[in-house]
């Protein structure tokens, strides 16, 4: 993973509460064996008609959401299935973080795997940002801060070694594998207490 | 010294620790059993190709495939090949990847092949105490039996593979304490439901719920089974009930239990697992379960959940409200009884066992189902089909004039070619009615098998109690 400690963008936002996978990806386009490509059809349901054509009534057809990196949401984002597709649909389309008071676990768990920066906020801060659409914010994962436009800078909560990863461009996997020692370990006491 | 009063999650936690966490680090979590399956491992394997790993214990993951696998004879057994080639595919590379890399697959043509959540119970895999996870979130479901298990994703299920272990954070804790005696004509996924409703769909977020109390002590293990999956419903990581004689009674003589010394072993340390008493929940919460009725969701989340009986609520001024209604064509403050349904699907890992079909075929049974109205029965398991056809309740499906299929998640999620069509309202023992979860435009009520039932006989919207 390429190293992430700031970003700058303006946002989009969907004020929807509880967004869930099923929306951000739909399960029939679960049937691919790779990662890659899935931005295609990144909230696929709300971004086309039935005939396949572009809603211009969705944020993402809009002209002004081009090149936005930061997604703006209500309550409970990304809450239902564990599929992975959902953040790394997010991030083929070009999205890094993703903003709202609250975010679903596995969501939250597998966006911090994969470089997509989820990033719970309080209440007053999400109303304001919920109602200024388009609104350059930077996000230092090094501090945990968001910075709005006015220099207001909101602190988030940010697992540290999460936040590691993200900052040094590793995976958690490298480190899991260099904890092989202490695993056989605990497989041999366990096999000795029967 | 006296050692502090655990919960049933401590122990099992504790007994799982091969690190403790730190304020650097997560814990170093080790997994029992691994489940996977065709949609959420094979970018996982390729990881492992990228990266010239082995799979660490090949013999601590079972993989079946159910999710994108079709649910017509003609496809599983027939010859027919598999309608969505994509779907063949994943079903061709879970094949490959567990040849490859030493993994027992319980594949297409098994007789042992089921929903994942479905299958681990069943073989006498899932068993109290253990860590057990899978790529699906309703992999909570094991925690009928004691267990914690909880989905990951699938740079998780990489994890898994190439070192049995996660890194995981400590959970919260969550006690919903229920209480009393469900009435005749409610079900457990009532009971769930109405505690989702209760909760709200992120009310359980950063928790592992416990469900206690002698409502929960009462129900039966497929029951509890329902119960647990949906626990993901309420935003938990996963659900979790205390085993007892229940529990070992459901899982003695299972094919992949214990037995014999091992049997007696296991029986003394599963008898140590339930909470102690005064341990200490980081949440609790009581429901009164002689109070809840059957009940039926009319929005787009689990959350949006009503009595059968009653009205939908109306809540103006919220936007979010008015636009689940608006998709679901339903109006705020009407009933919803007596809406008319066109599909009414019985299948999922909430409720495909053989008890659901059980509860469905007799309320079915002498009856038929509404004209132009779709009843799709999918077991949730082949061995769930073989047990319920030599009880005869095929028959008792097929002469309602439903349609008996193969296993599978079938049109829970609408990737197998099982689907509702658009503006179509589907009744479903499932747990989830999100847009276009079963389809896009589909309009997903979900109940229990009983309301199902009895909604497809009259076509519309139907209290089971009137058909009692």
């Amino acid at each position: 993973m390429e190293p992430f400690k700031t970003l700058t963008s303006r946002t989009v936002v969907l004020p929807a509460t509880n967004i869930d996978t099923d929306q951000i990806i739909p399960a029939r386009f679960l049937t691919t064996t790779t990662r890659a490509g899935l931005g295609a059809h990144l909230f696929a349901d709300w971004r086309y008609d039935s005939a396949g054509a572009p809603r211009s009534d969705f944020v993402l057809n809009q002209a002004h959401a081009a090149g936005c990196r930061v997604l703006v949401a209500g309550r409970n984002f990304g809450c239902g299935s564990s599929r992975e597709h959902a953040p790394w649909a997010l991030l083929d389309y070009g999205f890094r973080a993703v903003i709202s008071t609250e975010i679903a676990d596995i969501f939250r768990n597998n966006s911090l795997k994969n470089g997509l920066l989820p990033v719970v906020i309080d209440e007053a801060t999400s109303a304001w940002l919920l109602a200024h659409a388009g609104a350059e914010v930077t996000l230092d994962v090094v501090s945990s801060t968001l910075t709005l436009p006015a220099g207001t800078r909101v602190p988030f909560p940010l697992e540290p070694f999460a936040r590691h990863c993200l900052v040094e461009g590793v995976d958690e996997l490298g480190f899991l594998l260099g904890r092989l020692g202490d695993i056989e370990a605990f497989e041999r006491a366990r096999c000795g207490r029967g | 010294m006296a050692r502090a009063p655990q919960t049933l999650f401590d122990k099992v936690w504790q007994r799982h620790e091969v690190c403790a966490e730190s304020a650097a680090t997560p814990a170093v979590l080790y997994v029992d059993l691994h489940l996977i399956h065709e949609v959420t491992s094979p970018q996982a394997f390729a990881v492992l190709r990228g990266r010239g790993l082995r799979v660490r214990r090949p013999e601590r993951t079972l993989a079946t495939m159910d999710h994108s696998t079709p649910t017509t004879t003609a496809q599983v057994f027939g010859g027919a090949p598999i309608a969505i080639d994509a779907a063949a595919r994943q079903v061709r590379e879970l094949e490959e990847n567990c040849a490859r890399f030493g993994i027992e697959l319980l594949g297409l043509k098994s007789a042992q092949r089921g929903i994942v959540h479905v299958i681990g119970p069943e073989l006498g895999l899932t068993q109290p105490g253990m860590t057990i996870v899978c790529g699906d979130s309703h992999t909570s479901t094991h925690g009928a039996l004691g267990a914690l298990a909880f989905g990951i994703g699938t740079t998780e299920v990489g994890h898994v593979l190439a070192t049995q272990c996660l890194l995981q954070r400590r959970p919260r804790t969550f006690a919903v304490n229920v209480s009393g005696a469900l009435a005749p004509g409610v079900t457990a996924k009532d009971l769930i439901l109405a505690i989702i409703g209760r909760l709200g769909v992120s009310g359980g977020t950063e928790h592992v719920i416990e469900y206690r109390g002698n409502t929960i002590a009462a129900l039966g293990m497929e029951e509890r089974m329902t119960v647990c999956n949906m626990s993901i419903e309420a935003g938990a990581r996963a659900g979790m009930i205390a085993p007892d004689e229940t529990t070992f009674a459901y899982l003695a003589g299972r094919p992949r239990a214990p037995a014999g010394d091992a049997w007696e072993r296991s029986l003394a340390a599963w008898r140590e697992l339930p909470s102690d008493p005064g341990a200490r929940f980081d949440r609790e919460v009581s429901i009164e379960a002689t109070e809840v009725e059957p009940m039926i969701t009319y929005g787009t989340n689990p959350g949006m959940v009503m009595p059968i009986g009653g009205h939908i609520p109306q809540r103006p001024g919220d936007p979010v409200f008015a636009r689940a209604l608006e998709y679901m064509g339903l109006n705020a403050g009407e009933p919803i009884k007596d809406q008319p349904v066109n599909v009414v699907f019985i299948g999922s890992c909430t409720n495909a066992r053989l008890s659901d079909l059980r509860t469905a075929a007799a309320l079915l049974r002498g009856r038929r189902i509404a004209r132009g109205l779709t009843l799709l029965v999918v077991p949730g398991s082949q061995q769930v089909k073989r047990a319920a056809e030599a009880e005869g309740l095929d028959r008792v499906f097929l002469d309602a004039g439903a349609e008996w299929r193969e296993s599978g998640c079938s049109m829970c999620l609408g990737m197998n070619g099982d689907v509702v069509g658009r503006g179509q309202y589907a009744i479903s023992t499932s747990n989830r009615n999100f847009e276009g979860r079963q389809g896009p435009g589909a309009r997903t009520l979900l109940a229990s098998p009983l309301t199902a039932a009895a909604s497809a006989v009259r076509g519309r919207v139907t209290d089971p109690r009137e058909l009692a």
